[in-house]
């Protein structure tokens, strides 16, 4: 899986929480919850379709890494790699 | 039409999601409503056979108003079904054993059963020239309402009408809308509970502050062994903490009305909801102190997805009994709530913050919650709040307790 498709799948899943957001123009770096205006419940619900859709595993601890587009596509992209090897 | 609020005078019947001839169940899901608050599902409360409609899709009726006609399995005992007094003027209620799908009009507090139906009070509503809300507003505001132009079915007059004849509000213009969330409406229907709450309920204000460091290694400890979709958010140890503690101290769990305080026997922890671009409901999480935890946060995660989505059921909107809201990790270190009436308390927690704590004598980094409860004079004095909060403090603070 591209980089490029990674981050189709995490626009994809973040507007399916936010679908009024224009996900184009969020700044790649910026914190989520503030740039979509999402909660907890909604962060949570982002990380349990990421895991259901692409089999990876993230614990809570590794919350934080996935807080920007830039990071959960960086984050995904690492931990696709190590399971597919 | 059921009472889905305190200030609900009528809504829009948008969908139905049942046939005549289909049978239904307690607690179905038969139509699709529209209010102020967004598109509710209504449930049924009577068993039987859907016979017929008694209400036309996309007409707005009164609440009160008969909206189907439910044939019971029972019928030829017709004692044992809608022994209520017959309607003077309700031809439609024709079969013995038929009963309209409508909760009585004062839902809340008679929820953890409420008759089958109230053909009386409906009856009342239908045939009165003014609702009773518009009558209470007219009769405060020393306006005749001979001098209100009803707009409601057969001209009855609105709790709208009477504000427009105040001048109070502009006319909201007439538009269609798909079904779903009106956060215009929204606003319009939080303004009229917020401002009847602070005219009307002396509200007195607590604060608590705790350490719930060992509360989050719980959680954290808890989640670590679980899958994203069955993990535990904070959010929910507040709600557990504050339903339990409402068991314990029920003069905060309930309504006031008519001059005076109705405990309710069920805890329903209202769960204040933002909507993003603005808008907020406090949907019931029905029997939150009999809830194991895990089952709470898998409730609260379907109530807030709905609620968002705009899919709130009838229900949920009018049986909370006390509310709890809570800023998430994104909010400020205090909140302090205003109580939805016709509620006693709300119960507010603020952020968790990492604050110096003395813990035996030393000063360390702990994890720190401020809680404030707005409870409602008329019923409780600060005193019997004080130990309402400080018990909602403890149970927060040992959430291994709770299963």
């Amino acid at each position: 899986m591209s980089d490029i498709d990674i981050r189709k799948v995490v626009q994809e899943e973040l507007n399916n929480i936010a679908p009024e957001v224009d996900m184009a123009g969020v700044d790649p770096a910026a914190d989520l919850r503030e740039a979509l205006d999402i909660d907890s419940m909604d962060f949570l619900n982002f990380i349990t379709a990421i895991h259901q859709r692409l089999s990876i595993d993230i614990p809570e601890i590794d919350y934080p890494k996935l807080i920007t587009l830039d990071g959960a596509v960086a984050y995904i992209t690492a931990h696709l790699g190590s399971s597919k090897n | 039409m059921p009472s889905l609020g305190a200030d609900m005078e009528a809504g829009t019947l948008v969908e139905w999601l049942v046939k005549p001839g289909d049978w239904v169940k307690r607690g179905d899901v038969v139509a699709v409503v529209e209010t102020q608050k967004g598109a509710i599902e209504i449930e049924t409360y009577q068993p039987g056979q859907i016979e017929k409609f008694l209400v036309e899709l996309n007409s707005k009726v009164p609440v009160g108003t008969p909206l189907a006609q439910i044939r019971t399995e029972g019928e030829v005992k017709p004692a044992a079904v809608a022994p209520a007094p017959t309607p003077p003027a309700a031809p439609a209620v024709a079969a013995p054993a038929a009963a309209p799908i409508t909760p009585p009009v004062a839902a809340p507090v008679r929820a953890p059963s409420p008759p089958p139906v109230a053909p009386a009070a409906v009856a009342a509503v239908a045939g009165a020239r003014a609702s009773p809300a518009a009558r209470k507003l007219a009769e405060e505001r020393g306006i005749d309402l001979l001098t209100v132009t009803g707009s409601g079915p057969g001209g009855a007059i609105t709790y709208a009408d009477v504000e427009h004849r105040l001048g109070a509000v502009a006319a909201p213009p007439e538009k269609k809308r798909a079904p779903g969330l009106d956060l215009e409406a929204m606003r319009t229907a939080i303004a009229a509970a917020m401002a009847r709450s602070k005219r009307e309920i002396p509200h007195y204000y607590l604060e608590h502050q705790v350490d719930v460091t060992a509360s989050e290694h719980w959680l954290a400890q808890k989640n670590a062994t679980l899958p994203p979709d069955t993990r535990l958010l904070f959010g929910a140890l507040p709600i557990k903490a504050v339903a339990l503690a409402a068991r314990r101290y029920p003069a905060f769990n309930g309504f006031y009305r008519d001059n005076k305080f109705e405990p309710a026997q069920a805890v329903h922890v209202g769960v204040a909801i933002a909507i993003r671009g603005g808008g907020l409901t406090a949907p019931a999480l029905h029997d939150a102190d009999q809830l194991s935890l895990d089952e709470l946060m898998s409730r609260m995660r379907d109530l807030i997805q709905r609620t968002r989505a705009g899919r709130i059921r009838s229900s949920e909107m009018s049986d909370p009994t006390i509310t709890v809201s809570s800023l998430g990790e994104r909010g400020v270190e205090a909140l302090y709530g205003i109580i939805y009436p016709p509620q006693v308390a709300i119960v507010g927690f603020g952020k968790v913050v990492t604050r110096p704590w003395v813990i035996d004598g030393a000063i360390g980094p702990r994890s720190v919650i401020t809680m404030t409860l707005s409870g409602d004079h008329r019923v409780t004095d600060g005193h019997a709040g004080a130990l309402f909060l400080a018990e909602i403090g403890k149970l927060l603070q040992e959430p291994e307790s709770y299963e």
